[in-house]
C-alpha cells in the first residue's frame, strides 16, 4: 500500500507555503503566475490524496476542473502580461504603479 | 499504525524522491533569476507531482497533469517568456519594497502552520465516504470512474467549464490583439503591421509613422485612398484618445 494520508498533506502544505512566498516575493508578473501554479498544484496534491483516503472519486473529479481553470487563467494571465508589455517596457509589478487609483 | 511501518519499501523510496524532486523545483520557480530557468524548475514539480498521482493510483490524473500542464502551460509559459524577449537575468538582490523579503517570509510561515494546523487538528475523516461514487467499484478503472463521475454528477459543471474555456479563449484573442486603424474589424494587412510595431512605445511616434504609408492604412477603413493622408492620421488619434 501507499505511505500514509499526512505525508502528502505536509508536502503540499509546504509546496502551497512555497508558492505563498513566491508570489510575495518575486516581482516579475510570470514568475508570479508560475507560483500561482504551484499552489494550485499543492491543492491538487492535497484533492488526490484525499481522493484516496476517503474512497471518493470527487477529489479526482475536482482536480479535473481545477486543471481547466488553472489554464484559463494562464490564458487570460498571460494575455493581460503581453498587452501590458506592449504599452511598458518590463514586466515587474513595479511597473504597474499606473494602476493605482 | 505508523504510516511508514505500513508503507512498502518502494512506496516509501518513490514519495522521497518524489518529495525532494517537488521541493528542489519549487524553490528553484521561486528562487531563480532567469524566467526561463523558473519555467523548467515548474516543469520538475509536475513531474514530480504526476508520479505522486500514480502513486495513489490517480493515473489518468497524472496524464492529463503532464500532458496539460507540463506540454501546454509551461510551453505557453516559454512562449510568453521568448516573445517578450525577458529572458535574460533580472536582480534579485535588490528589494525596492523595504521589508517586503521577511514580511513575505512571516506570512508564509504562518500559512504553512496554518495548514499544517488544520490538517493535523481536523477530523478529515467525517465517516460521509463515497459521496461521489466509490474509487474501487467492481473492475473499472479510475478513467471510467472519473468520466462518469464528470458526465453524470458534475456534468452541469462540466458544461460551465466548455464556457469558461471559451470566455478564456475570446478574451486572449481580444487582450493579445494589436489594435488595429480600421476599428471595426481586424483586416489589417501584412503591410500595414510592420508599420505599426515600433511606434507602439511612445505616443509621438503615431503620427509621423501615419504619414509614411497613407494607402495602404486608409485602405481597410475606407476605399478613398485620395484624403487618407488627412483623414487617417486624425481617426488614428481619435483611436488613441479613445484607448
Amino acid at each position: 500500500m501507499s505511505i500514509g494520508p499526512a505525508w502528502y498533506l505536509g508536502l503540499a502544505a509546504v509546496l502551497f507555503a512555497l508558492g505563498a512566498i513566491g508570489v510575495m516575493v518575486r516581482r516579475n508578473v510570470l514568475v508570479m503566475f508560475m507560483c500561482i501554479e504551484l499552489m494550485l498544484n499543492a491543492a491538487n496534491l492535497t484533492f488526490v490524496t484525499f481522493s484516496r483516503v476517503l474512497g471518493d472519486v470527487g477529489g479526482q473529479s475536482l482536480v479535473f476542473f481545477v486543471l481547466v481553470v488553472a489554464a484559463a487563467e494562464v490564458v487570460v494571465g498571460l494575455g493581460v502580461v503581453v498587452a501590458i508589455f506592449r504599452r511598458r517596457a518590463g514586466t515587474t509589478a513595479d511597473d504597474l504603479h499606473e494602476m493605482l487609483g | 499504525m505508523n504510516p511508514l511501518v505500513a508503507a512498502t519499501i518502494p512506496d516509501a523510496v518513490t514519495f522521497a524522491v518524489c518529495a525532494v524532486v517537488v521541493l528542489s523545483g519549487g524553490i528553484g520557480v521561486v528562487t531563480s533569476r532567469n524566467p526561463v530557468h523558473a519555467a523548467l524548475s515548474l516543469v520538475m514539480t509536475l513531474f514530480g507531482i504526476a508520479v505522486l498521482f500514480i502513486e495513489q493510483h490517480a493515473y489518468f490524473l497524472a496524464a492529463v497533469q503532464v500532458i496539460v500542464y507540463a506540454g501546454a502551460i509551461v510551453v505557453l509559459f516559454l512562449f510568453v517568456i521568448m516573445f517578450l524577449g525577458v529572458d535574460r537575468e533580472e536582480n534579485v538582490q535588490s528589494e525596492p519594497l523595504r521589508g517586503q523579503r521577511p514580511l513575505a517570509l512571516v506570512l508564509g510561515a504562518i500559512s504553512l502552520a496554518g495548514v499544517l494546523a488544520l490538517s493535523a487538528t481536523a477530523n478529515w475523516v467525517t465517516g460521509a465516504h463515497k459521496v461521489a461514487g466509490g474509487l474501487t467499484a467492481g473492475h473499472h478503472t479510475d478513467t471510467f470512474l472519473l468520466g462518469k463521475s464528470i458526465f453524470t454528477t458534475y456534468l452541469w459543471a462540466f458544461e460551465i467549464t466548455a464556457a469558461l474555456l471559451v470566455i478564456a479563449v475570446v478574451g486572449a484573442v481580444v487582450l493579445a490583439r494589436r489594435p488595429s486603424p480600421a476599428r471595426d474589424e481586424d483586416a489589417s494587412t501584412p503591410v500595414t503591421e510592420p508599420d505599426r510595431g515600433p511606434a507602439l512605445g511612445q505616443d509621438g511616434g503615431t503620427a509621423a509613422t501615419g504619414g509614411t504609408a497613407p494607402g495602404e492604412r486608409g485602405e481597410p477603413g475606407e476605399p478613398v485612398t485620395a484624403p487618407a493622408g488627412a483623414t487617417v492620421p486624425g481617426g488614428h488619434e481619435k483611436l488613441e484618445v479613445a484607448r
